[in-house]
């Protein structure tokens, strides 16, 4: 077996691994980096549950090889709040009860933060096709979509 | 005596009556006397079956009170999502 | 029982604390089914037939064994024999034994040391198939020459010459049908057809088992419940209950699909055979292919009505498809169809019949949306062509306290007609509509479990409490019971950690289902915090030297009452958790029950849906969701429950459907081809939660968390229905079937 060696950062931190060319990067974020956040809803992009940022850029973790985050920036749902101190997206999904089960929050937070960096200030409808690559079945997407809104505002005050 | 009324599928048991009389003062004693005088439905009471007494469901509450006025319907067995 | 609504005033029930297991949820701390792992652990895959019926001739693993890093092989000889036919059911479904019922039965498993190599090692299991001919359409399954897939699990009981895949026959009502129908103006009869869903959780099935050489086994799952999971587990396996330790996880998600068991048992067999831990997830291909779909449903409904919209007799035919093994569901839906009028003529049949599909599981209400869509549409029907407002009609039909239901027991206190009004007075209702708009009402029912329920909590010597339950949470339970519990001995809610114990270290708890969960562990919950208040007073008692029945609690503190009433000071539950240990010891509080008095609970909702003439295509506009919650513990969970329903029951309606080939294979086994709404689909859900509470909890809880799926098939199918003028009677209703209605 001829693995690869990566030489890569994730969510700031210098991180090298060993991976097969056909393993993804959720692969090795959950099972070698033990960053198990992003979650393997569905393995083929359908669902979001895995998202993380890659220089900044929204993907789907399931459909990144491994190989191929050589020298990027990977950012994930751990590195989200700064310390002990939640992220204002993170406060505002737990103060509107914008999760049930909590299997999609991860990859929600990833992406809307990924939103509220590139777009500030979101129609209520740029917010809900922006989290279309996330599913969830809980919640009927309501309380995300105010508690989004919510922190693009807080964010813009702030 | 306490009526029971039988659910429409499990009247062959009951020669087609869609209420049965039983002696019970609780729910332990409904079932039992329901599988002693109707042997038919012993394999639907053994798979699993309630009893609404007064309106309530009871699924598995042996001691339940029963009282010859008391309201009380054999039902499936039911479980949730 | 008393109601405490009554005669109190809640500090913390009815607010909108943070949920106690929230920071752990969004920092992706939370460890669900997929994320444990164990020393030495291995990787285990199921090996499933790519045949929808065919007779397992033989299965040689030998070449699988025998490539390295493979550690063990099981097939169904691995299992023990199941007690009773739902467990054998189970058992079968978990993995085929002489015949491969459906595409994607489980046929074999193996464990390796790495994913890769266990899925090498699939390649390498030799099974050789008889293929047999297979059915997988109600239509088809009932028809004489149908393929058989299991002759003797024909209904017991059925008449001579019944389909021998007909399973379970139902039929509930009562009255006199053809006097009723003969009062009517006009009777309608219309026939209508659903399709399979899935529950649709976004966390696939998956478990960590370990099984030692004693015998003693510990098993890590994402279920709804963890004691049934071990009581299963441990019958397919032949060991005692105490020999098996299971420990929930987080549960992404369930809906009634986590209520029972599939790769569990197979790595426990796994486990047991390598002498390691073993790991399986399922793929979200496999949870298409082999976790619990809904039946799909065929519906004949005829309804009669005055020209003033009293129902004068309602009579339904249900055929339910629910895979490939017997199924009860058909009762529930047949009970549900009318459960919400008050009828004199009134009738339910129907039969469940077997296909080569999945086993069906619990969804949400399971059979209740079935049931009710098609007499709900029919209705509206009826409504259009008497002239009448559909609201007005469900108004003057309602079920109320008094009412003998249609599946046999007379109500108690409910509250359909108090939501009707709130649904007929909001503002939503009586906002105009543009051109190519429709609006849509419903009904829906769902009866509430109760069941087997264990809480215990201990007071902890700085005052705080540490309650223990047994009940996966799923959507924030851990908040509401935390709530119960702190407004019951009157401390902050942040003093109480509220924990969801494995099934060595707290009594059985029947699974999170039924809507069960705030009203029985919050009952026991309750139960528990009044055991631990009777103690604490008794050694407040022992302390002032008075009468136990002279100390009272009140606001987190035990006073003196009565003749003793100012005569001490106030001890406060901090205080007297302080010195336990020389008051008598550790201060426990406990209880367990068997819940019942749950009460029913009906919603209605209401759908504004714009369609486009030229494509077809419907977007659903507005969203009013109106329910009867008891009393709302945590209103901002019971919202999110209300939300969460419609939005799956809108997927049903909309766009979501198996679709199985000709040859009998699953052709869109995933989340791009079976299209589940997505933030876009949606506008926002408005939620209207009404209390009426129920006399059987004593804060008055109700279930919420299934009755909302109920209504929005006919909510959603009624205003398609008025936007295009023309009515749809099947399900889903994706553009391209739309737009045949209009054209045709």
């Amino acid at each position: 077996m001829n693995k690869i060696h990566v030489t890569t950062t994730v969510n700031g931190d210098p991180v090298e691994y060993l991976c097969e060319p056909q393993e993804t990067l959720l692969d090795v974020l959950r099972n070698q980096l033990r960053l198990t956040g992003a979650k393997e809803g569905c393995g083929t992009g359908d669902c979001g549950a895995c998202s993380v940022t890659l220089n900044g850029r929204l993907v789907c973790s399931c459909l990144v090889l491994a190989a191929e985050a050589g020298g990027q920036e990977v950012a994930t749902v751990e590195g989200i709040a700064d310390g002990d101190n939640l992220h204002i997206l993170q406060k505002k999904i737990l103060e509107h009860a914008a999760l049930q089960c909590g299997v999609c929050t991860p990859g929600i937070l990833v992406a809307a933060k990924a939103l509220l960096e590139k777009h500030p200030d979101p129609t209520e409808v740029e917010a809900r096709y922006w989290l279309a690559g996330n599913l969830c079945r809980c919640t009927g997407y309501d309380k995300i979509i105010t508690a989004v809104m919510d922190a693009a505002a807080e964010m813009r005050g702030a | 005596m306490v009526k029971v009324t039988i659910w429409g599928s499990l009247r062959a048991a009951t020669d087609g009556a869609a209420e049965v009389e039983v002696e019970a003062q609780n729910f332990k004693q409904v079932m039992s006397e329901l599988e002693r005088n109707y042997p038919g439905l012993q394999a639907q009471i053994a798979a699993g079956a309630s009893l609404a007494i007064d309106g309530k469901i009871y699924r598995e509450a042996w001691f339940t009170p029963v009282y010859p006025d008391s309201e009380v319907v054999l039902m499936p067995f039911m479980v949730g999502g | 029982m008393a109601l405490d609504t009554e005669k109190r005033e809640f500090k913390i029930i009815g607010t909108r604390p943070l949920r106690p297991d929230g920071i752990d949820k969004v920092t992706g701390r939370a460890l669900y089914g997929a994320d444990m792992v164990a020393p030495g652990m291995l990787e285990g895959k199921i090996l499933r037939s790519p045949h929808a019926h065919a007779r397992i001739v033989s299965i040689d693993a030998s070449a699988a064994l025998a490539l390295q890093g493979v550690k063990a092989v099981v097939t169904a000889s691995d299992f023990s024999e199941a007690k009773g036919e739902l467990m054998q059911n189970i058992l079968e479904n978990c993995m085929a034994q002489d015949k491969a019922l459906y595409h994607g039965h489980a046929v074999a498993a193996v464990a390796a040391t790495s994913e890769t190599i266990a899925k090498q090692a699939l390649k390498l299991i030799k099974v050789d198939y008889e293929v047999l001919p297979h059915v997988t359409e109600i239509e088809d399954a009932v028809k004489p020459d149908a393929p058989v897939l299991r002759p003797d699990r024909r209904a017991k009981g059925a008449p001579e010459g019944t389909p021998a895949n007909i399973t379970n026959l139902s039929n509930f009502g009562h009255g006199d049908l053809e006097a009723g129908f003969a009062k009517a103006d006009l009777i309608i009869e219309r026939s209508f057809r659903t399709e399979s869903t899935h529950q649709g959780y976004i966390e696939p099935h998956a478990c960590l088992a370990s099984m030692g050489p004693d015998g003693k086994a510990d098993l890590w799952c994402c279920t709804q419940g963890h004691y049934a999971v071990r009581d299963m587990c441990a019958s397919f396996l032949g060991m005692s209950l105490s020999q098996l330790r299971v420990t929930a996880s987080e549960i992404g998600g369930g809906f009634g699909g986590k209520t029972v068991v599939f790769i569990e048992p197979v790595a426990l067999a796994l486990s047991r055979k390598a002498g390691k831990p073993v790991k399986m997830a399922m793929t979200r291909e496999e949870v298409f292919k082999a976790s619990g779909p809904t039946p799909s449903s065929l519906a004949d409904i005829k309804i009669g009505m005055t020209k003033g919209g009293k129902i004068t007799a309602a009579h339904a035919k249900l055929r339910f498809q629910g895979g490939a093994f017997p199924s009860g569901t058909i009762d529930l839906g047949a009970m549900c169809a009318f459960a919400a009028y008050d009828l004199e003529a009134v009738r339910a049949e129907g039969f469940n019949v077997m296909t080569n599909r999945p086993r069906e599981a619990a969804y949400r209400a399971p059979g209740a949306p079935i049931g009710v869509y098609p007499v709900e549409a029919l209705i509206d029907e009826l409504c259009i062509e008497l002239g009448l407002d559909p609201l007005d009609v469900r108004l003057l039909n309602a079920a109320d306290k008094g009412t003998k239901s249609s599946y046999g027991p007379t109500f108690e206190a409910i509250g359909l007609k108090a939501t009707l009004e709130a649904a007929k007075a909001h503002r939503h209702y009586n906002t105009p509509l543009g051109p190519n708009q429709g609006r849509g009402v419903s009904c829906g029912f769902w009866f509430n479990f109760g069941g087997s329920t264990s809480v215990s909590m201990s007071v902890n010597d700085d005052g705080t409490v540490a309650v223990t339950e047994g009940n996966p949470d799923i959507g924030g339970s851990r908040a509401s019971v935390g709530m119960m519990a702190a407004e019951e001995l009157g401390i902050p809610y942040e003093n109480i950690r509220t924990i969801v114990a494995d099934t060595n270290s707290i009594g059985f708890n029947d699974p999170t289902h039924g809507s069960r969960v705030t009203f029985s562990v919050g009952l026991a919950t309750i139960e528990a915090a009044r055991d631990a208040i009777k103690k604490m007073c008794t050694r407040v008692a022992k302390i002032w030297d008075i009468d136990p029945d002279a100390v009272m609690w009140e606001d987190g503190h035990a006073r003196p009452a009565g003749e003793n009433a100012g005569n001490y000071e106030p001890m406060s539950l901090a205080e007297i958790a302080a010195i336990a240990s020389k008051t008598g010891g550790p201060i426990a509080g406990h209880y367990e029950v068997n819940a019942d008095s749950a009460g029913v609970s009906f919603g209605v909702h209401l759908a504004d849906i714009e369609v486009d003439p030229e494509t077809g295509f419907s977007t659903v506009l507005r969203y009013t969701v109106f329910q009867d919650a008891g009393k709302a513990i945590h209103p901002a969970y019971v919202e999110g429950q209300m939300q969460g329903g419609a939005a799956q029951g809108i997927g049903w309606a909309m766009n979501e459907e198996y679709i199985y080939g000709k040859d009998g294979l699953l052709q869109n086994a995933g989340f791009l081809d079976y299209r589940i709404p997505v933030a876009s689909d949606l506008p926002p859900i408005e939620a209207v939660i009404l209390e009426i509470p129920n006399p059987g909890h004593p804060y008055g809880v109700r279930g919420v968390g299934e009755t909302a799926i109920v209504p929005p098939l006919a909510a959603v199918s009624n205003a398609v229905s008025r936007a295009i003028g023309k009515r749809m009677r099947a399900l889903p209703m994706s553009p391209p079937k739309i737009l045949k209605v209009i054209k045709g």
